[in-house]
């Protein structure tokens, strides 16, 4: 085995270590922290480089995936094992997932520069990789769990920050618990996959949980109605990965995610950890598209993971349309784009879903950090009819964010167009239905809409429209500190990283164009080719696919960027023509609102009932018996005294003048018993001793 | 085996700490530390064991068997498998941890002690005994140290509260007593190990009810009451709802220091119970009635952590949370128990759910102790306040206070990496295949759990920080050495279960062998 396969623990240990040593770290040791974290990563990007190559050297066409499994519990008569993986998959995302982290963390340096907790938050980020690479370099469902919900734990621990604001500890809150609603599903999903199977081990020689042999079986016994274990199984686990992918009816949590500092909503809700969900579909898709040989249409688990994937991004795509808060709008973009891998996994398969998992990581990075940059630059403002005209402050921020723009919007030949383009395609070819592909394509008209809307209002108009910076609400503690006033460009630290990802932001999707698709090729462990014969048949569908976006784009260039937008309050264009729908969409379909008032108050008759029940229910119960043991007793107790004592007394009255005696020895004092006790157990001893002897 | 009488010794030793301290008397430093001093010499002892003890044996080891009322057919018979081990090891790290809670107890410090010590020994006598006289004269007598307890040093209703806790208990047992003098008046045996032996061979009930008829009872009904009777002793001390009622209000008036004895060490010995007694010997009478088990485990589940929801004070917070988390552990017995004999395919999760079912009670026992633990802290710096909105944004002035309880939270709320989550996942692994629908619906508990415990982090550590708690002190130096080896201990058992399961493991496969009703 391969030195870099025998260690590839070292790619999430490094950072773990890191972590540790900064949560021991003082306060004021900015350097060290900021340090320890950027270089663990920075030798951790290092050796995924090295896993990486390792995995392109096995060459194409080799199918086996490198595992090395060790031994963790003992549990009956079998040991329990967790392990990792090096394949094409792992092998990307690591990359991936270093070297974006990387790069935030560096930016984060300049982002978090005036926070006093500033060692902490290094402290939460080198936790947060750790448990990010576990889960990608995982090859036990139970491992990739765990780290999982460590992953969790730093996103709740992330988001709340800035803990002192009652709204960050409410979003931390929420998404810890949105997430784990569908996590619970996934519980049980990997409890019953433990039981069919008898292994949570994903590769184990021909043994594992989703190979062949195991998935015959799950594919042959059908549960619930009609269903075949695989499918429930893989439904189960899907409800996780909706969760932490934000996929609708579980996306509330990541808008609200946006309370944490922006730097965490780059990295953690919008490149890598919300694609952790993408990446556990990819993980077992051979469960989720296991099926009976016979049978060629799609699962019923890829058919559902389509159609919500293909909703969430429509639904996501709306709402955007009428947010003000520049991290929202990116937030719900996210959400969208989450929903195209998802339909992108259930319609084309791994390859092509994870494509766009990696260009994403990159251009959302990129827009996020970009916000960030603006948002530093006008002093914690978030809200973008504050902003304006920010192209001639703010030059490199400006450009990079027209790069992620474009890249996001899906314009040839950025990195969004092939990837998204791939998506729509294999959409179109979809056998069952093509509803999914009309979705699919709608949403990239409102994406282009959106985005051009956001752009047009934060970088074009007057400058600095007038900001109410003191009462408003969503100002970030650590951009207010700096106390400029007029729009300035962010420090190198923060605009280096900008640059680099802007470069992978426009260059990206060559990687796995239709004419060379190699990405792929590497992902399914095919032969690539250069080939234009793929790039014709893909031709006509990128024509239209380009129309959609210009349409797009036109239409947001109509609606705002003719006249210069010169005043905050002024009523959005759309919301001056459909007030009413503009709300809607402006409070996100109301759908916080609705769990308001159902599940969550649900939730609390269930607590008060629950409540209720214990102190009437139950003890009342319990005090109806006591009480009529002591009517009885005090029954008892009357005739005892009236009838039956009465000749008693006089007798008793020798014996109680002797008991007055002996109650000089009963004071009543439970030192003096214990006391007499000890000494007693003492003499008892001896005596015992004595005769032993004896 | 050795021959030294290791058990003897352990549950000797406790006692004589206790009569050293009230010897001692007044000097209340002196008796801190020496009380102190004997817990940790306690603690080493029973260390001493584990190292000794073969974990490739699931038998039971360090046995002592001497005759002690021949005529009655009562031995004194003592002796642990990797359960009893366990749960000796589990009290003898439970007892600093209260002792190190109490420290700030001023009143009667000797007497306080001493009873803590005593509590200790009845503990350890009931963990080892394997003679029925003979365990459940350790099994009543802790109450009684339990009581003084609560009663002398309790808060403003310790006086009901002490005295609810005493009598719902004693009904339970005597509820006990009574089935097994019915057993024993037919088999003339109260050895555990005898009555399993029989039990699994099926002749103790056709035996026991070859002797005994009582009225018009037919016999099917008095061999379910036989069991009931023992069923209550051990679902009040768990507590299974709705035999619960005691224990918010035993738990919120102790002292927390006693109440970390009660919750970590004394709640185990219901479902000790359950293991070593209720589960081999009336395992025949569990499958007869076991979809009301099975339901009631799930109403302990839900319901109380629903309860918990409800709770403004943090002490009957964790009180019910306390019972939910033990609930998984009978959810978990309730579901071997129903797939009984020699069905092959499902032996490895019966594995899964025991091993699952030991590791929750030695991890609930740890994890609660340090909450309450935390619980006693917040209240020696409040003044006495526990109420959930007395607080709010603690973890700006007390950022260590806040991290190392947060590790404690997290590890109740089950988070992996940390010690609650490999015997959570054993316990669902297992009962999931076993019953479906009703571990399907405990998950609610999960759930509901994350929801308590996030809400008193918000609630107690984040938000704005309330003027009043402007100079609430961080955790001391000295606080923090006592703490950090019990939070170390959490991640420890978090990333190594070995370190629990290799010696309980040998004995779960034992225990899931003798099953054979």
């Amino acid at each position: 085995m391969a030195w870099i396969v025998r260690n590839l623990w070292l790619i999430p240990a490094l950072p773990l270590l890191a972590g540790g040593i900064i949560a021991l770290a003082k306060r004021s040791q900015r350097v060290l922290a900021a340090s320890l974290a950027i270089g663990s990563m920075a030798v951790s990007f290092v050796l995924a480089l090295i896993a990486f190559a390792h995995v392109l050297s096995l060459g194409y066409g080799e199918h086996a995936k490198e595992v090395a499994n060790i031994n963790w519990f003992q549990m009956g008569q079998v040991w329990v094992q967790v392990g990792w993986v090096l394949d094409p998959l792992t092998a990307v995302m690591l990359v991936m997932v270093t070297f974006v982290g990387s790069l935030i963390f560096i930016y984060s340096i300049g982002y978090m520069h005036d926070d006093e907790n500033f060692t902490r938050f290094f402290c939460f980020l080198a936790l947060f990789a750790a448990a990010m690479l576990g889960v990608v370099i995982s090859n036990s469902l139970l491992l990739l769990f765990m780290c999982w919900e460590i992953m969790g734990l730093t996103s709740y621990l992330l988001i709340g920050f800035w803990f002192h604001k009652p709204s960050a500890a409410a979003a931390a809150k929420k998404a810890f618990i949105v997430t784990r609603i569908g996590d619970l599903g996934l519980f049980i999903g990997m409890a019953w996959l433990y039981a069919q199977t008898g292994t949570l081990l994903f590769f184990d020689a021909g043994k594992g949980c989703v190979e062949p042999s195991a998935l015959s079986a799950l594919v042959s016994h059908t549960t619930i109605f009609g269903w075949t274990l695989s499918t429930a199984i893989g439904l189960l686990i899907f409800c996780g990965a909706a969760g932490k992918s934000g996929q609708v009816p579980l996306h509330v949590w990541l808008p609200d995610a946006m309370e944490g500092p922006t730097p965490v909503s780059a990295l953690i809700h919008a490149a890598t950890m919300v694609a952790a969900g993408v990446f556990l579909i990819a993980r077992v898709y051979p469960l989720m598209a296991a099926q009976v040989p016979s049978v060629l249409t799609p699962t019923l688990a890829l058919q559902v993971v389509t159609w919500v994937g293909a909703i969430t991004a429509v639904f996501a795509s709306l709402i955007a349309v009428a947010q003000w808060d520049i991290k929202r709008i990116l937030a719900y973009s996210t959400v969208a784009q989450l929903g195209y891998m998802m339909m992108g996994l259930g319609v084309g398969g791994v390859s092509i879903g994870m494509f766009h998992l990696i260009t994403h990581a990159f251009f959302k990075a990129l827009l996020f950090l970009g916000a960030g940059s603006v948002i530093h630059g006008c002093s914690g403002e978030q809200d973008i009819r504050h902003m304006g005209g920010l192209k001639k402050s703010m030059r490199v921020t400006w450009l990079v964010y027209t790069a992620g723009t474009l890249a996001l919007c899906g314009v040839v030949p950025f990195a969004g167009f092939w990837s998204k383009d791939e998506i729509l395609h294999s959409a179109f070819a979809f056998s069952l239905t093509r509803v999914p592909f009309y979705l699919g394509a709608f949403g990239a008209l409102l994406t282009a809409f959106y985005m051009t809307r956001q752009y047009i209002y934060v970088f074009f108009g007057t400058t600095n429209r007038p900001a109410v910076h003191q009462d408003f609400k969503h100002e970030e503690p650590a951009a207010i500190e700096h106390g400029h006033h007029s729009p300035h460009e962010s420090p190198a630290v923060m605009t280096v990283p900008l640059v680099v990802l802007s470069v992978f932001a426009v260059l990206l999707g060559f990687m796995g164009a239709p004419f060379w698709p190699w990405f792929q090729s590497f992902i399914e462990g095919a032969p690539v080719a250069f080939s234009a014969a793929p790039f014709m048949e893909a031709l006509p569908l990128m024509a239209v696919s380009s129309m959609i976006v210009l349409v797009g784009i036109g239409l947001g260039w109509a609606l705002y960027g003719r006249r210069p937008i010169t005043s905050a309050t002024a009523p959005d264009v759309l919301e001056a023509a459909q007030p009413q729908v503009f709300g809607v969409l402006n409070h996100a379909f109301y759908v916080d609102a609705f769990y308001k008032a159902t599940f969550v108050r649900l939730n609390d008759w269930a607590a008060a009932i629950s409540d209720w029940f214990d102190r009437w229910v139950w003890s009342g119960v319990v005090q109806v018996v006591s009480y009529s043991t002591l009517g009885f007793a005090w029954f008892d107790n009357f005739v005892d005294t009236n009838v039956v004592n009465g000749g008693f007394d006089e007798g008793c009255e020798t014996v109680s003048r002797g008991g007055k005696l002996l109650s000089l020895l009963q004071n009543g004092r439970a030192q003096s018993y214990l006391r007499m006790i000890g000494l007693a157990l003492i003499v008892l001893v001896v005596i015992l001793l004595w005769e032993a002897r004896a | 085996m050795s021959s030294f009488p290791c058990i003897t010794l352990l549950t000797a030793l406790p006692i004589v700490g206790a009569i050293v301290l009230l010897l001692l008397g007044g000097n209340k430093k002196l008796v801190r530390w020496t009380s102190f001093g004997f817990s940790l010499l306690i603690l080493l002892m029973a260390l001493a064991m584990w190292h000794q003890f073969d974990p490739a044996s699931g038998a039971l080891q360090f046995q002592e068997r001497h005759a002690w009322i021949p005529a009655l057919n009562i031995e004194y018979r003592v002796g642990v498998d990797g359960l009893g081990l366990l749960m000796v090891l589990l009290s003898a790290v439970v007892v600093p941890i209260s002792m190190a809670a109490s420290w700030k107890i001023e009143e009667r410090v000797s007497l306080y002690f001493a009873l803590m010590l005593l509590l200790q020994a009845c503990l350890f006598g009931a963990f080892t005994a394997l003679n029925f006289v003979h365990w459940f004269t350790f099994w009543e007598l802790s109450l009684v140290p339990a009581f003084f307890l609560i009663k002398i040093w309790g808060g403003p209703k310790r006086t009901p509260a002490a005295t609810q806790f005493l009598v719902y208990t004693m009904v339970g047992s005597v509820a006990m007593l009574l089935s097994f003098l019915a057993i024993y008046v037919a088999t003339n045996k109260f050895d555990f190990v005898e009555l399993a032996q029989m039990a699994q061979s099926g002749q103790l009930m056709p035996t026991v009810l070859s002797h005994i008829s009582v009225g018009r009872i037919t016999a099917h009904h008095l061999e379910l009451l036989i069991f009931a009777g023992v069923f209550l002793g051990f679902a009040v001390k768990v507590p299974l709802i709705p035999f619960h009622t005691w224990l918010p209000a035993t738990y919120s008036e102790a002292p927390t220091g006693t109440t970390i004895l009660l919750t970590g060490a004394m709640s185990k010995m219901g479902v000790y119970g359950f293991l070593r007694i209720l589960l081999p010997i009336f395992g025949i009478q569990m499958q007869q009635v076991l979809t009301p088990l099975l339901w009631l485990a799930v109403a302990t589940v839900v319901l109380s952590t629903y309860a918990a929801l409800a709770q403004k004070d943090l002490k009957r917070i964790f009180a019910y949370s306390s019972i939910n988390h033990l609930g998984y552990c009978l959810l978990a017995i309730f579901a071997v128990a129903k797939c009984s004999g020699g069905d092959a395919g499902l032996i490895a999760e019966k594995y899964a759910a025991m091993n699952g079912v030991l590791l929750q009670m030695f991890n609930h026992g740890l994890t609660a102790a340090t909450i309450f633990w935390f619980i006693a802290l917040l209240e020696q710096r409040s003044g006495g306040l526990r109420g959930l909105n007395d607080f709010g944004g603690l973890r700006k002035v007390a950022p260590v206070f806040t991290g190392l309880m947060g590790v404690a939270l997290f590890s109740s709320l089950g988070l992996p990496g940390l010690n609650g989550f490999i015997g959570e996942f054993l316990i669902f692994k297992g009962s999931f295949p076993l019953v479906k629908w009703a571990t399907s619906i405990s998950v609610i508990g999960l759930l509901v759990t994350a929801i308590v415990i996030l809400g008193v982090i918000q609630r107690v550590f984040s938000g704005p920080l309330h003027e009043k708690w402007a100079t609430f002190p961080d955790l001391t130096t000295g606080e923090r050495v006592a703490l950090v080896p019990v939070i170390t201990l959490m991640f420890v058992l978090g990333l190594y279960p070995q370190l629990v399961l290799g010696v309980i493991n040998s004995s779960v496969i034992q225990m899931v062998h003798q099953l054979k009703f």
